[in-house]
C-alpha cells in the first residue's frame, strides 16, 4: 500500500488546479491513500475546497501564522516533519513545487523525482529530460520515501464529487526567519490563468513591438483565452516573463493552443505538446511549429490575427 | 562579502537536439558539442558583476564531472572568476550527491553567496540549489531574475507563475538564476589566454569525505510521443471552419 501526501498549492483564499492534478498522479501509483495538506494561515477556505477533490482520504490543514506566504524555507521542515507518516509526498511541478519539494527531498536526505509523466509502479515513474527530447523511466530504491514533482500537464483534474474530512494536524518544526516575504507583483489581468485555461493565444518575436501585442490580447478576449508567449517575445520585452510557455517557463496542456509569429523551438514546443488542438499562424510555411500544428496557416499575422478576431467576435 | 561560489555544469549545448540511442539505452551523446548550462553562465555573470560593483572580493567556479569539465571551468575563468575547482566524478552526478559536494566546498571556502543555475538543460532536475539550502540550513532564493545586496541581506525578485515575488533573504544564502537575471558577457580572446594562468584545482569526489546519495536509478529512455502533422489551410474562413468542427469554437 502506498500512503500518499500530496502539498495542497494556494494563494490563501483559492486552491490551484495544480493540487487536483496531483490528486490524479497518486491515484494512479498502486494501492494509494491519499491526503492532501494545506499549509496556511487560516487554510479553511482552501481546505474546503481541497475535501472536494475525488480520491483523497482526509484534508490536513496546518495553520501557523508563518505560514501565510509559501516560503520554501518555512514550510519544508513542516513537510518533512509531516513525511514519516508516508510513503510518498507529491508537489505540483509549478513554480511553488519547484521550488519547495527539494527542499523537502535535502531534509530528508533522498533524491527527488522531477516532473512525473506517469506512473509505473509504486516507485517506477516516467519523466521527461532533455527539454522533453527523450522520456526515461526511473527506479527510487525501494527503501526510500518517494519525494516527486508532477509535472501537472500529463494530468487531468481529479474530480470535485468529494466531501474528505477535515483534520487539524500540527507539524512540529523549528522555523527560520533568515527568510522573508517582501511582496508579490502579478499582472493584474481578467484574463484566465495561463496553467488552468482551456483555450491559449500566444505569440512571438514575430509581433515586433510591445504594442503589436495588443493583437494577441484582441484575439484571446475574442475566445476567453489565457496569454501565452515565447521566450524571444519575452526577451524582446513584448511581454510579462510570467507569460512564458516552454523548458524553462510554464508547461501548459489546453484544449487550443493558436500560436502566433512563434517559429517553434524545441524548448517552446516541449511546453505545449500535451494541447488538444494546436493551430499556427506563421508568415514562414518552413517554421518546425507546422511540423507538429493540427492546423496550420501561412500568412502575415498582421492581416490574418484581427480577421480571425473579427470572425470569432 | 568575501565569497561568492558558481557551478558550472558541463551539457550538451543548447542548439543540439539530442536523439535516443536505439537500444534505449540513453540519449546519443557522443561528438556533440558540450558546453556551459545556460542557468549557470546566467549565475557566473551576476557574480562577476557584484564583484565589479565592489560587493564580493573572489568569484569561485566549481563544476562536478569528468575531466573534461575543465573546458568549461576554464570558459568560466575567461569570463572573469578568479578561480575553479574541479570536483572529478564520473559525469552525471545526482542532485543530492552535488549539494553534498557544494556544502563541502563551502565549508572548506567560507562561501557568503552561492549562486547555481535553477535548472540543468540536460536532466532538467531543478534541485541542486534548494537541495543545498536545506543541508546548509540557509535561505534559498530560486528562480531569481534581480538580486540586491544591502550588507548582510540580499533582495531578490523570482519569478513564479503568478508574476514576481519580492523576498530578503538574510546571508550567506543560495539563489538559482532564472533567464532574466542578465545577459552573459562574451569571452575576448586576450581573456583566454589569462585564464589558462588561473588556478584550476582538481579534487577526486571521494577525498572530498562526500557520502554519496542513494540514487534514483534510469533505466531506459524513449523518444517523446510524437504529434502527427495536421492539415494546413489556406485562409482565416477555412481556420474558423476547421475549429468549428472539432468544436473548439
Amino acid at each position: 500500500m502506498a500512503k500518499i501526501l500530496v502539498i495542497a498549492e494556494h494563494d490563501g483564499s483559492a486552491l490551484n488546479p495544480s493540487t487536483s492534478k496531483c490528486v490524479s498522479c497518486a491515484a494512479s501509483v498502486p494501492g494509494a491513500e491519499i491526503d492532501v495538506v494545506v499549509f496556511a494561515k487560516d487554510g479553511a477556505e482552501v481546505a474546503a475546497e481541497a475535501a472536494r477533490i475525488d480520491g483523497v482520504s482526509r484534508i490536513l490543514t496546518v495553520e501557523r501564522p508563518e505560514n501565510e506566504h509559501a516560503l520554501a524555507a518555512v514550510l519544508a521542515p513542516q513537510v518533512a516533519a509531516l513525511a514519516a507518516g508516508y510513503s510518498h509526498v507529491f508537489g505540483p511541478s509549478t513554480t511553488f513545487g519547484k521550488d519547495l519539494m527539494p527542499r523537502v527531498a535535502g531534509l530528508l536526505g533522498v533524491n527527488q523525482v522531477s516532473d512525473i509523466m506517469s506512473v509505473s509502479g509504486s516507485h517506477q515513474f516516467q519523466r521527461p529530460i532533455y527539454a522533453g527530447n527523450a522520456v526515461v523511466t526511473v527506479d527510487v530504491p525501494a527503501d526510500t520515501v518517494v519525494i516527486a514533482t508532477v509535472r501537472t500537464a500529463s494530468y487531468q483534474d481529479a474530480g470535485s464529487g468529494n466531501s474528505a474530512p477535515i483534520e487539524s494536524a500540527s507539524a512540529a518544526a523549528d522555523l527560520p526567519s533568515h527568510t522573508r516575504f517582501v511582496e508579490l507583483k502579478t499582472g493584474s489581468s481578467d484574463r484566465p490563468d495561463l496553467q488552468s485555461a482551456a483555450r491559449v493565444v500566444a505569440g512571438g518575436r514575430a509581433l515586433g513591438s510591445e504594442e503589436k501585442f495588443e493583437l494577441i490580447f484582441k484575439l484571446a478576449d475574442a475566445l476567453g483565452a489565457a496569454v501565452g508567449s515565447s521566450r524571444a517575445a519575452v526577451d524582446a520585452g513584448y511581454i510579462a516573463p510570467e507569460t512564458q510557455i516552454g523548458q524553462t517557463g510554464q508547461i501548459i496542456a489546453p484544449d487550443l493552443y493558436i500560436a502566433i509569429g512563434i517559429s517553434g523551438a524545441i524548448q517552446h514546443l516541449t511546453g505545449i505538446k500535451d494541447a488538444g488542438t494546436i493551430v499556427a499562424i506563421n508568415k514562414d510555411e518552413e517554421a518546425p511549429i507546422f511540423e507538429i500544428a493540427d492546423i496550420g496557416l501561412v500568412g502575415d499575422l498582421f492581416q490574418v490575427v484581427p480577421e480571425l478576431t473579427d470572425a470569432l467576435g | 562579502m568575501d565569497k561568492i561560489l558558481v557551478g558550472l555544469k558541463r551539457v550538451v549545448d543548447y542548439n543540439v537536439r539530442v536523439q535516443v540511442k536505439s537500444d534505449g539505452s540513453g540519449v546519443d551523446t557522443a561528438g556533440v558539442k558540450m558546453s556551459i548550462n545556460p542557468f549557470d553562465e546566467i549565475a557566473l555573470e551576476e557574480a562577476l558583476r557584484i564583484k565589479e560593483r565592489g560587493d564580493a572580493n573572489e568569484v569561485i567556479a566549481i563544476s562536478i564531472g569528468p575531466a573534461e569539465a575543465q573546458q568549461q571551468l576554464r570558459t568560466g575563468l575567461a569570463m572573469g572568476a578568479d578561480r575553479a575547482i574541479l570536483v572529478e566524478a564520473e559525469a552525471g552526478v545526482d542532485p543530492l550527491t552535488c549539494a553534498r559536494v557544494f556544502k563541502a566546498i563551502i565549508d572548506r571556502e567560507n562561501a557568503d553567496l552561492v549562486i547555481l543555475g535553477k535548472q540543468a538543460i540536460d536532466d532538467d532536475a531543478s534541485q541542486t540549489g534548494q537541495m543545498l539550502a536545506a543541508i546548509w540550513g540557509r535561505p534559498q532564493a530560486t528562480f531569481a531574475s534581480e538580486i540586491s545586496l544591502d550588507g548582510s541581506t540580499a533582495r531578490v525578485t523570482r519569478e513564479i507563475d503568478a508574476g514576481f515575488e519580492v523576498l530578503d533573504i538574510d546571508l550567506p544564502a543560495v539563489v538559482t538564476a532564472d533567464l532574466r537575471l542578465n545577459e552573459p558577457r562574451y569571452v575576448k580572446l586576450p581573456d583566454i589566454m589569462k585564464a589558462k594562468k588561473k588556478p584550476l584545482e582538481q579534487i577526486a569526489l571521494a577525498d572530498l569525505g562526500v557520502e554519496a546519495a542513494a540514487r534514483i536509478t534510469e533505466s531506459e529512455f524513449k523518444p517523446p510521443a510524437a504529434r502527427q502533422r495536421g492539415i494546413m489551410v489556406e485562409n482565416v474562413a477555412a481556420l474558423v471552419g476547421a475549429l468549428k468542427d472539432k468544436g473548439l469554437v
